[in-house]
């Protein structure tokens, strides 16, 4: 950072800007790398506005449908809910579990989606019109950070998976019985000898952290690295004006075609993760319904 | 000075190697998927969204990484270290 502080003032080096896209609104700062008292405001609002709307889409086609001849809208929220009930119906095979399940997984669908769609947006927008709404309330506008897409907040997606770790673990407990999944968690998968029942219960907490780990980091991992890209291209846009007229036209030329190409490859990034975060639901919660 | 190029190596590995993984790993299941099709045309569909699933489970570890390295490369963290240790 030393040698980046010979920049003008005029406006923030690459790694300031950077740094500052990358900073979250948080209601305090974190003491220590594990701090349960800081909220991310910026992540949690959105989640929630995002949620609410997607209930309300969701319902809006709900509300007025018909069993005649659908039109386009409800015709596309049956598109969709039959391809998550297909899903479930492969994966988890216990109908009763069905009802909660397949709304679950059709839920985590559409909320991730919305959620991931954010990163969409151009990525100095909402900073912009943050930092313009806390200047006007009266703070420093330097210090507005906001990050837009909540799902690049491993606070976000690993709540999300905790979510799906509690109800496996709900269901291991509803369809084995406290007993039987005690019983399963000392004897599988090795066998049922007094001798591997240390083994089988480490093989089993490591398969249960393993998997919640690789599904909330999964999803983190994807969008985090591609709003980092995102912010990058922006960075070749913003030199449009700082280097010499050759190169600045340049880069930004390549900005628009490199912006471009990556947002059209993120759009199948983000259905697919949202997609993937969905089948990971139904099978880890399918997995409860087994007897090993 | 040497914390910088060790995190400019380290990024470039955690990239490259990672994504030595994930091509090699989605090219073997590409090339099943397509033989998978040519010899039964109608599993085509089904396979399909199977194989886009495993696209996502494969694509994972080396995202990760390159998402870490990303923000080494950027917004390095090691710095802060550095600033604490100069002064003395």
């Amino acid at each position: 950072m030393a040698a980046e502080n010979a920049a003008g003032h005029g406006g923030p080096t690459a790694g300031e800007y950077i740094i500052h896209h990358l900073t979250h609104w948080r209601n305090k700062e974190l003491v220590g790398p594990f701090d349960l008292s800081v909220i991310n405001l910026d992540s949690t609002v959105f989640t929630i506005l995002l949620g609410v709307l997607g209930c309300f889409l969701l319902w809006k086609a709900a509300r007025k449908a018909t069993s005649g001849v659908p039109g386009r809208f409800q015709a596309a929220v049956e598109i969709l809910v039959e391809m998550v009930d297909a899903q479930a119906k492969g994966i988890v095979h216990n109908a009763e579990s069905r009802k909660l399940v397949a709304p679950l997984a059709l839920t985590v669908f559409v909320w991730i989606f919305l959620l991931n769609a954010m990163d969409l947006l151009p990525v100095d927008l909402l900073p912009v019109v943050w930092a313009w709404i806390y200047g006007v309330a009266g703070h420093d506008p330097h210090h507005a950070y906001m990050r837009s897409v909540p799902t690049a907040d491993l606070s976000i997606t690993m709540g999300l998976s905790m979510g799906v770790l509690i109800t496996c673990l709900v269901y291991n407990v509803k369809i084995k019985g406290v007993g039987g999944w005690i019983h399963e968690l000392f004897t599988a998968p090795f066998g049922n000898h007094w001798a591997l029942y240390p083994f089988n219960f480490m093989m089993q907490i490591i398969e249960f952290v393993a998997k919640t780990v690789s599904h909330g980091m999964r999803l983190f991992g994807n969008m985090y690295a591609g709003e980092l890209i995102f912010l990058l291209i922006a960075l070749m846009g913003g030199a449009f004006a700082s280097v010499g007229l050759g190169t600045g036209i340049a880069l930004a030329i390549g900005h628009i075609i490199a912006g471009s190409a990556w947002a059209i490859f993120h759009i199948l990034i983000i259905t697919l993760q949202a997609f993937v975060f969905m089948m990971l639901t139904l099978v880890y919660i399918g997995q409860a319904h087994d007897h090993h | 000075m040497e914390v910088i190029s060790f995190v400019a190596l380290a990024a470039g590995l955690i990239i490259g190697l990672g994504a030595v993984g994930a091509c090699i790993g989605i090219g073997i299941m590409g090339s099943k998927y397509l033989e998978a099709a040519a010899r039964q045309p109608e599993l085509m569909g089904e396979l399909q969204t199977k194989m886009f699933l495993l696209a996502g489970l494969i694509d994972a570890a080396f995202i990760i990484g390159t998402g870490i390295a990303l923000w080494f490369a950027t917004a390095n963290p090691f710095l802060a270290q550095i600033a604490q240790v100069a002064p003395k």
